[in-house]
């Protein structure tokens, strides 16, 4: 087995730009930071440059079914930017997980989300693990379905719920409107990746996919892989904006970065920042090369990345001071994503459990 | 110390009980009568409410009286008051400061915050620039504030402001009471990580305050504030406390509730902190049989560094035992709360207020200075303006 390549492509390189310079015309803080008041005013429009004007929202779509056709690792580059911004978009859940899911099965909701002119979301809560229990909702008489299931990320932002159902095969996917679906929006630790909650009552599903358990498991291992990378562009922002407010603030007639003290801090962070990008670039191309080590490289991804990135806002608030605890500076939204990121798709003990299962070393 | 004392004490309590019925006495009236018996802080002297007693022994007096549904004097709204204001206004305050504070401060009608951090001064405390030019018998204060707690209620507060530029920093501050209705304090709400507003900029435009309301020398101000520096350690890290209070006491009680979510690995985290928070109260319990009257050191530091990193490796780790559910939040509108609840309110909140515990009162870098420079005797940072008149400083 050759070693998967964990550099960028001047591909990626220009895809990274386009996406930063998107975001840095239609993503400043401050709009960001008006979602935990509920001004998503700003978001639709948002979305659209960038799912649509720049296209990612196909980008994981073949060209034969309406996409760019590229792999998980321009994915996991436009993820890395996503976190740098803090971006509230639905790009993880539709473009990513909702997507790999309709992969597998023959439908005309693909193309359209590829195009960006439909936004789904899978009905499960953002804390699914990738091998855990799934949950699901009851089908009755004509296909109608019935249930709730709580903290789903992307069902505000979709117009289409893509709902696990338990039949007596296994669990088959269902395409729902959000239009005949109660979705409440949930108060969010992370108001950039708001939850919300959804009931169906009765409501008319239309069957994607038969037999979807292992599409779906599928489809959360892609979610878990790259939010990795998500995770590093988080870290990454808290890394760059500490050093350079460390070597602005002064104290004690010097710049506070030149303190040995938070030098060695930064540098250990630093240390910490490349680490996670070779782990998350690694699951990355483990995704996109279809690799067998893949279910180990997600796990070593998350078990490192969700914590790290955790530290690294952290250390953020903490090295910026009374400022990093304010609502008008942008820290505490990378600290928000962080810690709900790091419960998303399973805490990191949950994906060392995982791992040891994998490589043979059990409790 | 004498072993009758307790007993004494325990039957002074009931008889002030007796003549004071908690259940039928007016709130204010109460506790003033409770201040004047000694019987509200009792390591105080005679005559400013306490009896000269161990401060060992206001425990069990707080105890006996809230067993009698004894009225609360708002301790969680008036911290700064009571935990930093007060033992300072003891030590240093003149005769007059005492009988006209301390009452007040201990019966909640007076709540004080704490004018010390600027924009520019926060480690560096000594760099203070609000200013206090003296004119007769008061001074005129000008400068700006910054986080600081309650405000917004406040009535009284202790602030720091340069009476001396031409000496280096440390030398050129003096101490002052400020009273926050002077009509040159305006107080600026400053919403925080969690939605709400606890802490505020202030801007203090000309106020006067009487050189009556001066605490300590002029010139003294960096010892008085030390002094309440190693208050505020001790009272944010040393309370008195009882095992699985506080921080562990909730992510104890989401461990027992939540049995789907445990975890062999989150189970040996859990443990290693319990075991951490069981000794961080030990020590605390040591230190404070150590203390001298009112006067603690450095050492305070240690209790505040380790109370700070407990509270918020607990807290994040709750959010992780919660799972699904730590995702969830609770309100994050702009609110403009009185006190800190760090209990009743939920997990993230917990989680985002905690960050805070390693900032306020002297971040845990300070702390760790203080540890190695004046309870280690390491040798100090370079200090590149110890000796420069303050006004010269590049700013
Ligand atoms: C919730 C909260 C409530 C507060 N309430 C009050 C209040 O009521 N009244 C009041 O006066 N103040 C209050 N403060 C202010 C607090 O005391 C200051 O924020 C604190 O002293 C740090 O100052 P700063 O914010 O300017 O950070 P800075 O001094 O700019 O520090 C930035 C970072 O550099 C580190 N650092 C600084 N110097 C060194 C060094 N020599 N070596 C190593 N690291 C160093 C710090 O530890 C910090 O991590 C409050 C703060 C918070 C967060």
């Amino acid at each position: 087995m050759s070693d998967l390549d964990l550099l960028y492509s001047d591909v990626e390189d220009d895809l990274r730009s386009s996406v930063r310079n998107v975001l840095a015309d239609h993503c400043d803080p401050a709009a960001v930071t008006a979602v935990y008041d509920g001004d998503r005013s700003g978001l639709d429009g948002l979305w659209k440059a960038l799912a649509v004007d720049l296209g990612l929202a196909g980008l994981l779509v073949p060209e034969d079914r309406g996409g760019a056709g590229a792999s998980a690792r321009e994915a996991a580059v436009v993820l890395e930017e996503l976190g740098r911004a803090a971006a509230p978009v639905p790009f993880l859940t539709s473009s990513v997980v909702a997507t790999v899911l309709l992969l597998a099965a023959q439908t005309d909701l693909l193309p359209r989300l590829a195009a960006g002119t439909s936004t789904a979301s899978l009905l499960v809560p953002l804390s699914t693990v990738p091998d855990g229990p799934l949950p699901s909702i009851r089908v009755g008489a004509g296909g109608r379905l019935t249930g709730t299931i709580t903290s789903v990320a992307g069902a505000l932002e979709a117009d289409v719920l893509l709902v696990p159902v338990r039949t007596a095969a296994g669990i088959a996917v269902y395409a729902v409107d959000t239009a005949v679906a109660g979705v409440v929006p949930v108060v969010s630790l992370d108001m950039t990746r708001q939850l919300a909650d959804v009931t169906l009552a009765d409501a008319a599903g239309e069957l994607v996919l038969g037999d979807a358990e292992h599409a779906i498991r599928r489809a959360l291992e892609a979610g878990a892989a790259l939010l990795a990378s998500e995770q590093l562009g988080v870290a990454r922002w808290c890394l760059d904006t500490t050093v350079a407010f460390l070597k602005e603030r002064r104290q004690f007639g010097r710049a506070l970065g030149g303190f040995q003290a938070l030098k060695h801090r930064l540098a250990d962070l630093y240390t910490g920042v490349e680490s996670m990008n070779a782990a998350a670039r690694h699951a990355a191309a483990a995704l996109a090369a279809g690799d067998l080590d893949l279910p180990v490289a997600t796990a070593v991804a998350q078990a490192y990345c969700s914590d790290l990135a955790v530290t690294a806002a952290e250390e953020a608030v903490q090295l910026h001071g009374g400022i990093g605890m304010t609502w008008e500076y942008p820290v505490h939204l990378y600290l928000k994503r962080a810690k709900a990121d790091q419960i998303a798709f399973g805490t990191p003990d949950t994906h060392r459990a995982r791992l040891g299962a994998l490589i043979g070393l059990d409790s | 110390m004498n072993d009758d004392l307790p007993e004494e004490l325990h039957r002074r309590v009931e008889r002030f009980l007796a003549a004071h019925d908690p259940a039928t006495t007016e709130r204010l009236t109460w506790l003033r009568a409770r201040f004047d018996a000694g019987l509200a802080w009792v390591s105080f002297p005679a005559g400013l409410g306490g009896l000269g007693l161990p401060q060992a022994l206001q425990a069990e007096v707080d105890g006996l009286f809230d067993d009698a549904g004894a009225p609360d004097n708002r301790k969680k709204a008036n911290g700064i008051g009571l935990g930093m204001a007060a033992p300072t206004i003891l030590r240093f305050g003149t005769d007059a400061q005492k009988q006209r504070f301390l009452r007040p401060l201990w019966t909640g009608e007076e709540i004080w915050c704490q004018l010390f951090s600027e924009p520019g001064a926060g480690s560096d405390l000594a760099a203070v620039a609000t200013r206090a030019v003296r004119d007769g018998d008061t001074w005129v204060v000008s400068g700006q504030k910054v986080w600081t707690s309650g405000a917004h209620h406040a009535r009284f507060a202790i602030l720091l402001a340069r009476t001396n530029p031409d000496v280096p920093k440390h030398g050129g501050l003096t101490y002052f009471l400020c009273d926050m209705t002077d009509p040159g304090v305006d107080v600026r709400p400053l919403r925080q990580i969690t939605g709400e507003a606890e802490f505020n900029e202030v801007f203090l435009t000309d106020v006067s305050i009487p050189d009556s309301h001066r605490l300590g020398a002029e010139g003294a101000g960096w010892k008085v504030a030390n002094a309440t520096l190693n208050n505020e350690r001790v009272a944010i890290g040393g309370r008195a406390a009882l095992r699985e209070s506080g921080m562990i006491g909730e992510v104890v009680d989401t461990w027992r509730t939540n049995p789907q979510r445990r975890t062999p690995e989150l189970h040996a985290r859990l443990l290693g902190l319990w075991v951490e928070a069981e000794v961080a109260r030990l020590t605390g319990q040591r230190l404070r049989q150590k203390l001298a009257l009112g006067q603690p050191g450095p050492e305070g530091a240690t209790m505040k560094l380790t109370f700070a990193r407990l509270n918020q490796q607990l807290s994040g780790l709750e959010l992780e035992l919660l799972g699904e559910d730590g995702l969830r939040y609770s309100d994050w509108s702009m609110t403009r709360p009185d006190k800190v609840d760090m209990t009743g309110r939920d997990a993230g909140y917990r989680y985002l207020r905690a960050r805070g515990n390693s900032i306020e009162g002297g971040t845990s870098e300070i702390l760790r200075n203080i540890i190695a420079e004046r309870l280690l005797g390491l040798p100090a940072e370079p200090r590149v303006d110890k000796d420069i008149p303050w006004k010269e400083l590049p700013r």
